[in-house]
């Protein structure tokens, strides 16, 4: 047995090597990740961030340079924290706050512990880095705006926050990505795909060569540049005419889908959201909860359309056969139903057909359509499906599916939408005010453009996009094929001849173009905010739409603009000059120019702030602005139509 | 004479063979272990893998040296070959060089030799020659005392060199006399001690003493094997004694870095911010190891790919902690290879052993199997964390001249001897 001790001792030493090892390097043994694996360094080339341009050709965005002060807190030795700081133009208590925050991150990994140094900055600092060990500079490639104009539309880039790293392994700490508008839309075509050195560290941290020979190395990818849909000249006049107004306009090239312009008014000059001043500035932005700056309102404004939406109860009268073009209906200068009575500004005996009832904006005559519509089939449950149907494919209360990152749905209400409030009994009059665009029906301005479009073409539209091109790639399907509507073609042409009388003698006939057949029409939608608690009318939004040249209509465009009062005392003004410059190039009607620079709302927007009485509507007038704010205007506006420009 | 040729090369080539792939391998290990940058000159002397060449190269002259020897010259001159070594170990005193913290190296121009790793060797001898004499009785206690202090005096040197690790190597001897016939309640004690220590460094000594009296009461009480109530009570306050005991010499005579390392292996440590600490400094050599054992993966990151291997992010690499190479780069498949290596050829060892006709041979072909054995042990439980740090070498493996040289003389001393065994009688 003696023979035994040792020979089992040596079994049994041997069995628990290798189970140790088992254990150790198969059982609990994770899949290797280079990334993770601290003993190689990565070091990051940054691509060129692709650029943007404009549909002529005009750069709108380029790059510039700037270097961020990284760290990596673990191979922080002590260090002049006064010369450091100095350098940085921080304060100490800043220092230890972004050290700590770093060192929270990760006390291996690389954080930014000053983010975009100016090149002066950078400059002196280079010289002293090496006396700081841990710190170093990482280069990289910030937006350079060619143009002041276009916020909304071109968007911005930001630093990754920790949920982007989180939902793509991509992004690593400090790593700039599209936040906004275009840039979001398109990061990945944009920022191309960074390049990737791995370096072989020792246990002091230094490299000692790069790892595998280079073999896994990766050479960036440049960004690809993108063309969009955008004309910089006519996005340059509309945020002009925009200035102190709130709203949205938009304007789509009907044949394509194009945006050719898409303002957002109050916007900023993106210039204010790239370097060091960015992080204070968007928060200045992002914390404005009055004007909402950042708020894309002609993609995000819900609004209710008001009389534009005329045309598609018109439309879908023609369709369901319960319209002629001919027929007539008396006006009361209202109309009345049941008991109770919606009021129009006819005079009382008026009688409309259809192209005159779009001309005067009848609301009796669009109440009697709307009825008509909703009891074709006797039974106003079933009518109001078929009527939210055909309302939906002008592709209205939904997304629209363009390519940008926000938007809103509308609403265009059906039968199950009414269930809440009318469980029983459902009658056509109980819904009677989307006759007239208000009540439950809510579009953004977008999805009114786009009902525009669809009407200039006869029956389809093309998905609204803002891309144009990309090097290289050719666009996606959806926004090369038709949509069609379910509306048949000839039903548009007494739609759009109403229209056509809009500007020749209607409500729009004071912003007429000349030698321009424009197409419109005009809308009042009553609004209201909550004033402590209290549901208080505010002055009307003054809406807009319209579409130019009758046949072979080149632009679509839809004007919201907040508080403005009637239809055309500031949107219909803007969207024929905005026809005019697109399709002319030049302005005649320089007078409506002239007026827009002068007047804005400012005053009507404080009015609900200023915790006082106030009237609306009729007993307003609207305020010219300061000499010195129509200066500057007046200024631009030359800038603007300077032919060099 | 042609007979008498055939019987000098009756040479077991198993073992010899075992031996060429552990040195073969090894080599290849300290090669990636060391090298620095892409360019590898093989021959270049500044660089462990170049020394460790060349020491290869001289091992194949010593080979055919120990070989060429007659077998009985071993037999005949342990005593002296013993008195030698531990002259030199003395002499470390006077003319010795300090490494580490550790006086064990003679600097004889640009070389070191480390006569500790030779004193192994010499004392397997001498233990075998005092053993295999027919006035000597294991059994009787005079013999087990002078067996002893022939192992203690190599032992105590080296201690006294503050070589813990080399003294602990000592302890090894346990084996060999135990399968000479040392008396069964030596295993049984030394046993208990252990785990009567390593009880209560882990649980305290309160408790261990709780246990120990709960089970030697039972024992007492149900036991068949009736003791007599003063032995029980002698075992019991032994244990008690050992607890406390155990617990005073880890708190007052330990050196810090020794308490650390104990601290460290049983896991004493709970508080996760001095655990953060320690892996920054005492356990950072094990946190690397480990972190490069389970880079490795099943099949390894291959050879010389490994990142942490040529990072250098274990300290020691190449001698010491040179195991931890053969797990990043050739994974699990080449680490459990070379555990079976090291298990084959102890086996072989022992087997052999126990076929000599003579008791010298066998009691040194034990002393062999038991050196390789220990060493086999705490250095791979060292790297693995399965053991408290203790620097000793891989046999074969590690990088250094003495250690491959004295492993060398140690292994071929008994090739030799075995293959003289046809002719004794």
């Amino acid at each position: 047995m003696r023979q035994f001790l040792l020979f089992a001792s040596v079994i049994g030493v041997g069995l628990l090597f290798i189970s140790r090892l088992f254990y150790l390097q198969v059982f609990t043994s994770n899949e290797h990740n280079l990334f993770e694996d601290n003993a190689i360094r990565k070091v990051y080339d940054y691509p060129k961030r692709g650029f943007v341009y404009d549909r002529n050709g005009e750069l709108l965005v380029a790059n510039q340079p700037s270097y961020d002060v990284m760290v990596i807190p673990r191979e922080v030795e002590p260090l002049d924290t006064l010369e450091f700081c100095s350098l940085l133009k921080i304060d100490k208590a800043q220092f230890i706050k972004t050290y700590n925050k770093a060192y929270k991150y990760s006390p291996r990994l690389p954080s930014v512990f000053v983010a975009h140094l100016s090149k002066e900055d950078y400059a002196v600092l280079q010289e002293k880095m090496r006396k700081f060990d841990g710190f170093y500079i990482q280069k990289r490639s910030l937006r350079k705006y060619q143009t002041t104009i276009g916020a909304n539309v071109l968007g911005d880039i930001g630093e990754v926050n920790n949920r982007d790293i989180r939902k793509d392994s991509y992004y690593k700490m400090g790593d700039l990505k599209g936040k906004q508008g275009v840039e979001a839309a398109y990061e990945d075509t944009l920022r191309g795909v960074k390049g990737i050195k791995f370096i072989q560290k020792d246990r002091f941290n230094r490299n000692i060569g790069p790892y595998k020979d280079g073999k896994l190395d990766t050479i960036p990818k440049q960004g690809k540049d993108i063309t969009i849909t955008i004309d910089a000249k006519l996005q340059a006049y509309g945020e002009l005419l925009m200035q102190n107004k709130r709203g949205g306009v938009i304007a789509i090239e009907p044949s394509t889908g194009e945006i050719l312009a898409m303002v957002a008014a109050p916007t900023y000059d993106p210039n204010i959201l790239v370097g060091r001043g960015r992080s204070k500035n968007f928060t200045k932005l992002f914390n404005d909860s009055i004007a909402k700056p950042l708020f894309n309102r002609s993609l995000q404004g819900v609004y209710e359309p008001g009389s534009p939406f005329k045309l598609m109860n018109a439309l879908i009268g023609l369709q369901e056969g319960v319209l002629t073009p001919d027929e007539s209906v008396t006006c009361y200068a209202g109309y009345k139903y049941g008991n109770r009575f919606m009021k129009c500004h006819c005079y009382i005996g008026k009688r409309n057909n259809m192209i005159s009832g779009i001309q005067e904006s009848c609301n009796a005559y669009f109440a009697t359509a709307y009825r008509k519509i909703l009891d074709k089939s006797g039974s106003a449950s079933e009518g109001i499906d078929v009527w939210s149907n055909h309302a939906k494919s002008f592709g209205l209360g939904n997304f629209l599916g363009y390519d940008l990152k926000v938007g809103q749905k509308g609403r265009i209400p059906n039968r199950d939408y009414y269930k809440k409030i009318y469980p029983r009994t459902f009658y056509s009059t109980y819904t009677i005010s989307n006759a007239i665009g208000q009540g439950e029906v809510a579009t953004t301005p977008i999805q009114l453009a786009n009902m525009i479009a669809a009407i200039a073409n006869r029956g389809y539209y093309y998905t609204p996009h803002i891309i144009k091109s990309i090097e290289g790639e050719t666009l996606p399907e959806k926004f090369t094929t038709p949509k069609y509507t379910t509306i048949d073609k000839i039903h548009f042409e007494p739609v759009i001849e109403g229209m056509h009388q809009v500007y020749k003698n209607g409500t729009a006939k004071w912003v007429q173009v000349k030698n321009i057949d424009i197409c419109g029409k005009t809308g009042t939608v009553e609004n209201f905010a909550i004033i402590d608690s209290v549901k208080t009318q505010l002055t009307d939004h003054s809406i807009f739409v319209a579409f130019a040249p009758k046949y072979n209509p080149k632009i679509a465009i839809a004007v919201f603009v907040e508080n403005g009062y009637w239809g055309s005392r500031f949107a219909g003004k803007i969207a024929s000059l905005m026809i005019e410059k697109h399709i002319k190039g030049k302005i005649t009607r320089t007078d409506l120019e002239r007026w827009l620079l002068k007047h804005g709302l400012e005053k009507e927007y404080a009015k609900p702030y200023s915790g006082k009485p106030f009237n609306i509507n009729d007993k307003t007038i609207v305020h010219p602005v300061d000499d010195f704010e129509f200066e500057r205007l007046n200024k631009l506006l030359q800038q603007l139509h300077s032919p060099k420009n | 004479m042609l007979r008498q040729t055939d019987k000098h090369f009756k040479f077991d080539w198993i073992t010899i063979i075992l031996f060429l792939l552990l040195v073969a391998f090894g080599y290849l290990n300290i090669l990636s272990a060391s090298h620095i940058g892409s360019s590898i000159d093989y021959f270049d002397l500044s660089q462990p893998y170049g020394k460790q060449l060349v020491f290869i190269f001289l091992t194949f002259g010593l080979i055919v040296l120990l070989l060429a020897i007659d077998a009985k010259f071993y037999e005949r001159f342990s005593s002296i070959i013993y008195i030698v070594s531990i002259l030199a170990l003395i002499g470390l005193f006077l003319f010795g060089k300090n490494v580490n913290g550790a006086t064990s190296w003679y600097a004889i121009g640009g070389m070191t030799i480390q006569p500790s790793e030779f004193a192994k060797a010499a004392t397997a001898l001498a233990v075998a020659k005092y053993i295999s004499d027919l006035n000597t009785n294991i059994n009787t206690l005079n013999d087990q005392i002078k067996t002893f202090v022939i192992i203690a005096i190599p032992a105590i040197l080296v201690l006294l060199q503050n070589d813990t690790g080399s003294t602990i190597v000592y302890g090894t001897f346990f084996f060999v006399l135990y399968r000479e016939g040392l008396p069964k309640y030596y295993l049984t004690i030394g046993v208990s001690i252990i785990i009567v220590s390593i009880l209560a460094l882990k649980f305290g000594a309160l408790i261990t003493s709780i246990i120990a009296i709960i089970l030697v009461i039972s024992f007492h009480f149900l036991s068949k094997k009736k003791l007599r109530l003063f032995q029980s009570l002698f075992i019991l306050i032994a244990a008690i004694g050992i607890s406390f005991g155990v617990k005073f010499f880890y708190q007052n005579i330990l050196q810090p870095h020794q308490q650390d390392r104990i601290s460290l292996w049983l896991r004493l440590e709970k508080d996760p911010v001095k655990l953060e600490q320690m892996k920054k400094t005492f356990a950072y050599n094990l946190n690397e190891s480990e972190k490069a054992i389970r880079s490795g993966g099943i099949t390894g990151r291959g050879f010389m790919e490994g990142e942490r291997t040529t990072g250098k992010f274990v300290p020691e690499q190449h001698t010491d902690y040179i195991f931890s190479t053969v797990c990043e780069e050739w994974g699990f498949l080449g680490s459990a290879f070379v555990v079976i290596l090291f298990v084959l050829l102890i086996i072989r060892i022992l087997h052999l052993a126990e076929q000599q006709k003579t008791q010298f041979s066998r009691v040194y072909g034990y002393g062999v199997a038991s050196i390789i054995f220990i060493h086999f042990l705490i250095n791979i439980g060292m790297v693995m964390g399965l053991i408290p740090t203790i620097g000793i070498p891989l046999p074969l493996f590690s990088y250094g001249g003495s250690g491959l040289w004295a492993f060398t003389i140690l292994l071929f001393i008994f090739i030799k001897l075995d293959s003289n065994k046809i002719n004794e009688w």
